[in-house]
C-alpha cells in the first residue's frame, strides 16, 4: 500500500509540474484564496500533504471541487511552488478513474437557468469530469 | 491592420452583444477581425495537468491558422485569451508537450508542425497597443462624462503573470485608461483582481455568491455605479448576484456608445 | 633533468579515503626526473613540512610536486617550506587531487587513476619550471574608503587612529548613511543619532581623515598598493571654505517641495538643504533640479540672505586624482523597490509604509516629531500590523532569494517602541519564521510578545485592503488553520534590502567580483571575509551581504586591520607569474593589448636583433606591476610571442601531453 502510495505521490508532482520541496510554509497562498472558507484542506495544507505524502487525505478532500483556478496562490506564492497546479492534480487523479466524475450531464438540466453562458457548463465539465 | 479573430462558444451564443460591438468598433477604429475558420471551443478552462495533451489541441489549432495566415490572433473573452496565451506559452517552452501535442497534429489530414510562432493579442491589448488610448479617445464622439464606472478584470487576464504578460497583476491599468479614454471616470477598488466564483457557480451557487457579494460591495463602498468586463462568465456570476444595484455590461457596449456606433 | 620530489598527502581520510595513496608513491617512482616518493597523513602539518624539506636536502631535490589540496589552499604553506630547504619557491608544483579527484569521485579505483593522472601532469610541468623572482612596488600609505555610513567611518577611523590617512567618499551631501536615519538601535534600545554623531564628529575632526561628501568615484587605476582614483567632487553650489553652516539660505529657499531623501519622501525639503540637522560637514547643497535660479534663472534668494557670501551659482564639478594603497568598499544598501508587490497595496495606500519610513515616523527629529500619525488623516493609528519578510526569501522574479538578516529584530524593535509609546496601540506582526540569532537578540524578541502583548501571528499576508478609514489584512494564522479578515490603521512592510545600485559600477572600476544579487564577494567566504578576491580591495558593511549594526561594526574593524596590515608594507612583492612576450616572434598586431583587461599591455618601438639582422619594430611591453598573470595574452598571440611564466605554453603543453598519455 505504501508503495502504491509513493507512486501516486510522483504521479501528482508530475501531473501538476509543481514544486513541493520549495515551500516555506508562510501560508500565502491560503492568505490568498478566495475559497479558503470553503476548503476542509486549505491551499498549503495541499502543498504539506504531497510533501508527507498524505495522498488519501488529498484525493478524498471536498476542496478538490472548491479550487476556482484564479491563480492568486500560483501569483503571490514567493517560492515558486504552484499549489493550485497541485490541487487540479488531485482532481485530475480523481476524476480519470472510473465513475468518480463530479458532473453528470443528467444534472444539467435543473441546473440551467436561461442567463446561464455556454462558457460556464464547458469549464464545469472540463473541471469536474472526464 | 487585419487580425485573426477567436469568438470562443459563448460569444455566438450568449455574449452576441460583446462581439457584435466588438467588431463594429473595430471597423470604426480601422482595424478588422477575421474569424479563425472552423474554430474550436477552447475548453473555457486552460488544462493545467503537464499531461493534458488533447484538451489542448483546439487553442493549438486556432493558434497555427492564425500564425499561418502571418496575423496576431484577437481575444475578446477572458477564458478564452487565457487558454490561448498560455498554451502557447506551453507550446514555446514545453519541448515535451510539443512533441506530443505534433505527434497529435501528424495524424491530422493536413499534417503541419506547430512551436508556438503565433502572438496572443487581447482586444484590449489591441486597443492601448496598436490604437492606442490617445488616438481612440481623439475618436470619441459620445464621451461618457460623468459615468463611474468601476473595471472588473478578474483573474484569467491578469495571472499567472510571468505568462500573461497582460498588465500588473495586483495593480492594474488598462481597463481604467480604456474607461478615461471613452471619457468616463474609473473607478479604482481593491477586489477587482478577485475572483467571482468562475465556473463554481454551477454546482456551488452560494460559494459564487459570496464571491461577487464582495466584490461588488467593495465596488459600490469606491462609488462604482456599473461595472465593466471582458468575460461572459464575470458579467454572468457579478450579474447574477448584483444585477439590480450595481449592473454589469461588456466593455465592449461601453466603447460602442463611446464611439456612436452603438446599434438600439 | 630535474630532481624531482613527489609528496601524497593522505589528509585524513579526505584523500586517502578514496584515492589509493600507497600506490600513487608506487606509481610516481618511475617517473622521469622522479627521484623520491613518500606519503604523509597531514603534508601541511609541521611534519609534514619538515619531511618536504629533509627530503629536498637529502635528495639534492630541483623540484617538488606536492599532491594535495587546491594550490588555492596550500600552495603559499609549501612554496615556504621549499624556500626554508634553499629551493626557489616556484620549483613547486601542487597535483589537487582532493577538490579535483576525491572529493568529487565514489569509486576507489577510479579515483586513483585520475590521482595518478593528476600527479604525472604535475610531474611534466614541474621538469620545465624554472626559478622565478618577484619584483618589488612600492606601498601607497593612504585608503579610501568607498561610502560613508557607519561601515565606512568605522572603518576610516580604524585606519586613521593607527595613524594612516584615509579619504572618504560619501555620494550624499553628509556622512551618516542609513544609520542617521534610524530611530533607536536593537537590542538595547539606544539611540541612534546619539552613538552615531559622535562617531561623524570625529571622522571629520581626525587629522588623517579627508570627506569628500557629494562626491563619486569616476575612475580606478592600478592594483594593490598604487591606486590612482579620480574623484568627482560634485558641485556644490555653495563654497565649503566660507559657509557658517547658519541655515538661512535654507530657511529663505521658497522652492521647498522636493521630497526629503533623508526623511524617504515623507515630508518635503528645500532647494538649498543639508539633509539633517546634525550632517557632517553641515554645508548645504543646491539641487539644481530643484532650484529656480537654476531654472527660471530668477531668485537667489539664497544668494541675498548669505552674509558670508558663500553661495556660488557658477561653482562646476571638480575632478580630484589621488593615490592609495588600499581601497575599501563601504557602499551600504537601499530597500527594494515595492513597484512589483502591489497586493500590499504600498503604492497606493499612504498608511503603508517600509520599515526605513517608519524609522521617521517614529524619530523624534523626524516629520511628525515623534508622534505616530497615518499619514493619510494624521490620526493615531488605533493598530499598526507588521509584515515580515516582503520581497526576502522570494526566489521569483520580483523578490530576492535572501534573508535580508535585519527585519526580524527591527522589526520587534518598531513594535516595543509603538507600546513604550502608546501602549492602547494594538500592534500585530506576521511572519513566517523569526530568525534572531545574535547576542541578547531572542531575549529582545520575546519581550516583545512577553512584556508588551505584541501579537506574533504565523503567516505571510495574502492581500492588503485599503478601505478608506481602515486597512484590512487578508491573512491565515498557520497555527491555527484559520482566516483572519484584520482591521488595521497603519501597515508596516519589512522591506528586503538590496546593495546600491552604484556599488555595481565601482566594483567593475575596482575589478572586485559581485555575486548575483549583486552583493561583493569575498575572497573566501570563511577565511577572508573582508578581503575581496581583488588584491588591495576590502568589504565593509551590508555592500558584502546583509547585517545589522554590531556586526557591520565589527567587519569595519576587520577591514581597518587588514588594511593597516597592507600599509605598514614599504614594498609589497608581487607575483612572478606574469606574461613575458618574446620580441622576436611579436609582429606586432595589438591582439594582447585588446584582451588585456588590466591595461598591462603597450607597444613600443624597440631595436631587435633578428639573427644578425638589426631593425626597429614595434612589440608588446608588459607592465609586470599591473598584469596579473590570467593568461588571456597568451592565449590571444597569434604568433605565440606572448608567454606566461609559470604556466608557459610549453609547461601546458607537457601537463595535457602527460594527461593524454
Amino acid at each position: 500500500m505504501h508503495g502504491n502510495n509513493d507512486y501516486q505521490q510522483e504521479q501528482i508532482r508530475t501531473i501538476s509540474g509543481a514544486e513541493d520541496r520549495k515551500c516555506m510554509k508562510c501560508g500565502k497562498c491560503s492568505a490568498s484564496c478566495p475559497s479558503y472558507d470553503s476548503m476542509d484542506i486549505r491551499p498549503h495544507q495541499f502543498v504539506s500533504y504531497l510533501r508527507g505524502g498524505d495522498i488519501d487525505a488529498m484525493l478524498s478532500s471536498k476542496s478538490i471541487w472548491k479550487c476556482i483556478s484564479c491563480f492568486a496562490c500560483v501569483e503571490r506564492c514567493p517560492r515558486d511552488v504552484k499549489p493550485a497546479q497541485i490541487i487540479e492534480a488531485a482532481r485530475l487523479m480523481v476524476i480519470r478513474q472510473q465513475g468518480e466524475n463530479y458532473l453528470s450531464p443528467d444534472d444539467v438540466p435543473e441546473l440551467l437557468d436561461p442567463e446561464l453562458p455556454q462558457q460556464l457548463l464547458a469549464s464545469a465539465f472540463r473541471k469536474y469530469a472526464k | 491592420m487585419v487580425y485573426s479573430y477567436y469568438p470562443g462558444c459563448t460569444l455566438k451564443t450568449k455574449a452576441k452583444e460583446l462581439d457584435k460591438n466588438a467588431r463594429l468598433c473595430a471597423q470604426a477604429l480601422g482595424f478588422t477581425l477575421e474569424e479563425v475558420e472552423a474554430w474550436q471551443c477552447c475548453g473555457a478552462v486552460y488544462p493545467m495537468g503537464t499531461d493534458e495533451i488533447a484538451t489542448k489541441l483546439p487553442a493549438v489549432r486556432a493558434l497555427h491558422a492564425a500564425d499561418e495566415k502571418g496575423q496576431s490572433i484577437v481575444t475578446l473573452c477572458s477564458a478564452c485569451h487565457h487558454v490561448l496565451k498560455r498554451v502557447n506559452e506551453d507550446m514555446r517552452q514545453d519541448k515535451d508537450l510539443r512533441t506530443k501535442v505534433n505527434n497529435y497534429i501528424a495524424q491530422e489530414e493536413e499534417p503541419y508542425t506547430y512551436n508556438g510562432e503565433a502572438n496572443v493579442l487581447h482586444y484590449l491589448e489591441v486597443l492601448r497597443d496598436q490604437v492606442g488610448f490617445d488616438n481612440l479617445a481623439a475618436k470619441v464622439k459620445n464621451p461618457l462624462a460623468g459615468r463611474k464606472i468601476g473595471a472588473y478584470y478578474g483573474c484569467m487576464l491578469l495571472r499567472p503573470s510571468s505568462v500573461m504578460q497582460f498588465d500588473d497583476p495586483e495593480n492594474p491599468t488598462i481597463f481604467e485608461d480604456f474607461i478615461k479614454a471613452i471619457g468616463a471616470e474609473p473607478v479604482v477598488y481593491p477586489y477587482r483582481n478577485e475572483c467571482c466564483g468562475g465556473y463554481i457557480s454551477l454546482k456551488e451557487k452560494e460559494m459564487a455568491e459570496e464571491m461577487a457579494g464582495k466584490i461588488a460591495d467593495n465596488a459600490l463602498s469606491k462609488g462604482a455605479e456599473v461595472l465593466i468586463t471582458a468575460c461572459p462568465l464575470c458579467l454572468y456570476n457579478m450579474d447574477k448576484k448584483t444585477g439590480e444595484t450595481l449592473p454589469t455590461v461588456y466593455f465592449t457596449e461601453f466603447l460602442a456608445e463611446a464611439l456612436g456606433i452603438k446599434e438600439e | 633533468m630535474q630532481r624531482i620530489g613527489v609528496f601524497v598527502c593522505h589528509c585524513g581520510t579526505n584523500i586517502a579515503g578514496t584515492v589509493d595513496v600507497a600506490e600513487i608513491v608506487e606509481m610516481a617512482k618511475p617517473e622521469p626526473g622522479v627521484v623520491h616518493a613518500a606519503e604523509y597523513p597531514y603534508m601541511c602539518s609541521e611534519a609534514g613540512q619538515n619531511m618536504i624539506i629533509n627530503a629536498v636536502k637529502e635528495h639534492n631535490l630541483s623540484g617538488v610536486v606536492i599532491c594535495s589540496c587546491s594550490p588555492r589552499m596550500h600552495e603559499a604553506t609549501f612554496r615556504k617550506a621549499a624556500e626554508k630547504a634553499g629551493l626557489n619557491p616556484y620549483m613547486v608544483e601542487i597535483a589537487n587531487i582532493r577538490e579535483h579527484c576525491s572529493w568529487i569521485h565514489k569509486d576507489k579505483a577510479e579515483a586513483t587513476q585520475k590521482a595518478l593522472t593528476l600527479t604525472r601532469a604535475a610531474i611534466a610541468k614541474v621538469q620545465l619550471n624554472s626559478p622565478l623572482f618577484p619584483d618589488e612596488s612600492p606601498v601607497t600609505k593612504r585608503a579610501l574608503v568607498i561610502g560613508g555610513g557607519i561601515a565606512g567611518i568605522q572603518t576610516a577611523l580604524d585606519i586613521a587612529d593607527a595613524g594612516f590617512e584615509v579619504d572618504i567618499v560619501e555620494s550624499t551631501p553628509s556622512i551618516g548613511g542609513k544609520m542617521a536615519q534610524l530611530d533607536k538601535t536593537f537590542p538595547t534600545l539606544d539611540c541612534a543619532a546619539c552613538i552615531l554623531t559622535p562617531k561623524m564628529v570625529d571622522a571629520s575632526a581626525h587629522e588623517n581623515i579627508t570627506l569628500y561628501t557629494y562626491s563619486q568615484v569616476d575612475k580606478v587605476e592600478g592594483f594593490v598598493g598604487d591606486f590612482t582614483v579620480t574623484i568627482r567632487k560634485k558641485a556644490r553650489s555653495v563654497d565649503f571654505e566660507k559657509c557658517t553652516g547658519c541655515g538661512a539660505c535654507s530657511e529663505k529657499c521658497p522652492s521647498k517641495k522636493s521630497p526629503s531623501e533623508f526623511d524617504q519622501g515623507l515630508c518635503t525639503r528645500p532647494a538649498i538643504y543639508t539633509p539633517f540637522a546634525q550632517a557632517v560637514p553641515n554645508v548645504p547643497v543646491i539641487d539644481r533640479e530643484a532650484c529656480l535660479k537654476f531654472k527660471t534663472g530668477k531668485c537667489g534668494l539664497c544668494e541675498t540672505v548669505c552674509a558670508p557670501k558663500a553661495i556660488n551659482f557658477e561653482q562646476e564639478d571638480e575632478l580630484v586624482e589621488r593615490k592609495y594603497g588600499a581601497v575599501v568598499m563601504a557602499t551600504g544598501y537601499e530597500p527594494v523597490s515595492l513597484d512589483k508587490f502591489g497586493e500590499y497595496s504600498y503604492d497606493s495606500s499612504p498608511d503603508v509604509i517600509t520599515s526605513l519610513e517608519f524609522e521617521r515616523l517614529t524619530n523624534a527629529a523626524g516629520p511628525t516629531g515623534g508622534a505616530l500619525t497615518r499619514l493619510s488623516d494624521k490620526r493615531k493609528p488605533k493598530s499598526v500590523t507588521f509584515i515580515q519578510c516582503v520581497g526576502s526569501r522570494d526566489v521569483t522574479q520580483r523578490g530576492k532569494a535572501y534573508c535580508s538578516k535585519i527585519c526580524c529584530m527591527y522589526t520587534a524593535k518598531h513594535a516595543m517602541l509603538i507600546k513604550e509609546k502608546y501602549p492602547d496601540i494594538e500592534v500585530n506582526i506576521f511572519y513566517i519564521d523569526v530568525r534572531t540569532p545574535g547576542k541578547a537578540f531572542d531575549e529582545f524578541y520575546r519581550r516583545a510578545e512577553d512584556e508588551y502583548g505584541v501579537r506574533y501571528i504565523k503567516g505571510q499576508v495574502g492581500k492588503v485592503i485599503d478601505n478608506g478609514d481602515h486597512l484590512q489584512i487578508q491573512a491565515v494564522d498557520m497555527l491555527d488553520n484559520k482566516k483572519m479578515e484584520l482591521q488595521t490603521d497603519m501597515v508596516v512592510l519589512a522591506t528586503a534590502i538590496e546593495p546600491v545600485e552604484s556599488a555595481k559600477s565601482i566594483a567593475t572600476m575596482l575589478t572586485a567580483s559581485i555575486d548575483t544579487n549583486n552583493f561583493m564577494t569575498e575572497a573566501h567566504p570563511k577565511l577572508r571575509p573582508v578581503e575581496s578576491p581583488t588584491a588591495g580591495v576590502f568589504l565593509s558593511g551590508v555592500c558584502q551581504g546583509p547585517k545589522d549594526i554590531p556586526e557591520t561594526v565589527a567587519q569595519a574593524g576587520a577591514a581597518a586591520a587588514k588594511v593597516i596590515g597592507l600599509l605598514v608594507k614599504d614594498k609589497l612583492m608581487s607575483n612572478p607569474c606574469t606574461a613575458k612576450p618574446d620580441e622576436l616572434y611579436c609582429n606586432g598586431c595589438s591582439v594582447c593589448e585588446n584582451v588585456c583587461p588590466y591595461g598591462a599591455i603597450s607597444y613600443e618601438d624597440c631595436e631587435v636583433n633578428d639573427h644578425g639582422v638589426r631593425e626597429v619594430r614595434r612589440v608588446a611591453q608588459v607592465n609586470k606591476a599591473l598584469c596579473q598573470g590570467c593568461g588571456a595574452c597568451a592565449v590571444t598571440c597569434p604568433s605565440g610571442a606572448m608567454d606566461l611564466q609559470g604556466f608557459s605554453n610549453r609547461q601546458i603543453q607537457a601537463e595535457v601531453d602527460a594527461i593524454c598519455r
